[in-house]
């Protein structure tokens, strides 16, 4: 069983709790955590309350079934989850399949590095007050871009823009994945 | 493996990252992705900025319905969704396009060879063989060439390309990319407008070709 480091955010905390002893109370935490959040970014992209509440549903199902391949290591539990909600969004309203890369394996769920998590977390957090610093224009390119609403051409003519002042957070992630992955192959 | 030296740029990720990229350019780049851990990486920071996004952008109560139902249906049975993985030099994303079949080649004529993966409104995707040291003739594009090395390795005016390696071409760019001497060079080609040989297939017969 993991070992719990301390300081551990709740959301972290219930998504291990989840892939490691599927705790059926931690699971509804989570659910009431961010099934609000996953309703109001749908409908920010433009779905109805009902098509909003089918995302919700099928990503909340999603993080319940998939939950082994959560590694708190490499991604905060939002990212997961956004990465998860743009699948099913495309999934559902597409109707095709979003490419996605071969799978790296599962993480290890004996031994977790409680610093490695926290560095991921404390990032997470970063960026999120990154993004609340921003100017109101900016902020709203920044959201329409990961909302998916930009095109790869409006995303580029935007120069430094659709990463703007979060470009540092994102790059100072990034050399910490690089480092994780490096590790991995 | 040699090291791969050109990456995906970050805007390209950004979109593959937030799901607005057509289907045959994010085909190349989970392709990319799985052959590279810096793209990964840097795909995994763009994720946990829609993440951030995800957090902040505003919340809406969710009906006690919606919960009960979700909270039902965990024991439900789910079918999982198929895993492809890499296949000689095809990376799984390549795979899951050619439906896990090995690749049906048409010959285009002077040993070039292409296996038509994906095509629509979107674009297309295709893998395009060339003998070694052959030319692929004249193109310019309409809209953006992406272009992935599967095996071997080829050259244009701005650079050599080899395994892993991602170009991106646009309007501005008119190259003649030259397969290097060895092996057949394979690669993963996506365009999201029709590709125009000046020279090797009148225009009239592109669509049938439809490249
Ligand atoms: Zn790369």
């Amino acid at each position: 069983m993991t070992p719990t480091p301390t300081k551990m955010t709740p959301a972290t905390a219930w998504m291990l709790a989840v892939r490691d002893r599927r705790d059926r109370a931690a699971f509804a935490a989570l659910f009431d955590e961010y099934a609000p959040k996953l309703k109001g970014f749908a409908m920010r992209g433009g779905s109805s309350a009902t098509e909003a509440e089918e995302i919700v549903q099928e990503v909340m199902l999603t993080v319940w079934r998939k939950a082994a391949q959560f590694d708190p290591e490499r991604a905060p539990v939002s990212a997961w989850i956004y990465h998860i909600a743009r699948n099913r969004q495309i999934d559902v309203f597409r109707k095709e399949r979003r490419p996605l890369p071969e799978d790296p394996g599962l993480p290890s769920t004996v031994d977790l590095d409680g610093g490695a998590v926290l560095a991921v977390e404390q990032e997470a957090n970063a960026l999120k007050e990154a993004l609340a610093r921003l100017n109101p224009d900016q902020r709203e390119m920044i959201e329409r871009a990961y909302l998916g609403e930009l095109s790869h051409q409006e995303i580029s003519s935007q120069t430094g823009l659709p990463l703007g002042t979060i470009k540092s957070r994102i790059r100072l992630g990034l050399e910490r994945l690089r480092h994780e992955l490096r590790e991995l192959r | 493996m040699t090291e791969i030296t050109h990456h995906a740029p970050d805007a390209l990720l950004a979109a593959y990252a937030a799901g607005s990229l057509p289907q045959p350019f994010a085909i190349v780049v989970a392709a990319h992705i799985s052959l590279c851990n810096d793209c990964r990486a840097a795909c995994a920071a763009h994720e946990a900025a829609g993440g951030a996004v995800l957090e902040t952008v505003g919340e809406e109560a969710v009906s006690d319905a919606l919960r009960g139902r979700v909270l039902g249906l965990l024991d439900a049975p789910s079918v999982p969704e198929p895993q492809f993985e890499r296949v000689g030099i095809f990376p799984g994303p390549v795979v899951e396009a050619m439906r896990g079949r090995p690749p049906r080649w048409t010959p285009l004529g002077m040993g070039i060879r292409q296996c038509i993966l994906a095509s629509g409104r979107q674009g297309s995707a295709r893998l395009l063989s060339i003998p070694p040291g052959r030319a692929v003739p004249d193109h310019s594009h309409n809209g953006l060439e992406l272009t992935l090395v599967l095996q071997g390795a080829f050259s244009d005016e701005t650079g050599c390309f080899g395994v892993g390696d991602l170009e991106l071409a646009d309007q501005s760019l008119e190259h003649t990319p030259v397969a290097d001497d060895g092996a057949e060079c394979i690669c993963l080609a996506a365009t999201d407008a029709p590709l125009r040989f000046s020279s090797l297939i009148p225009s009239l017969l592109q669509p049938i070709f439809r490249i």
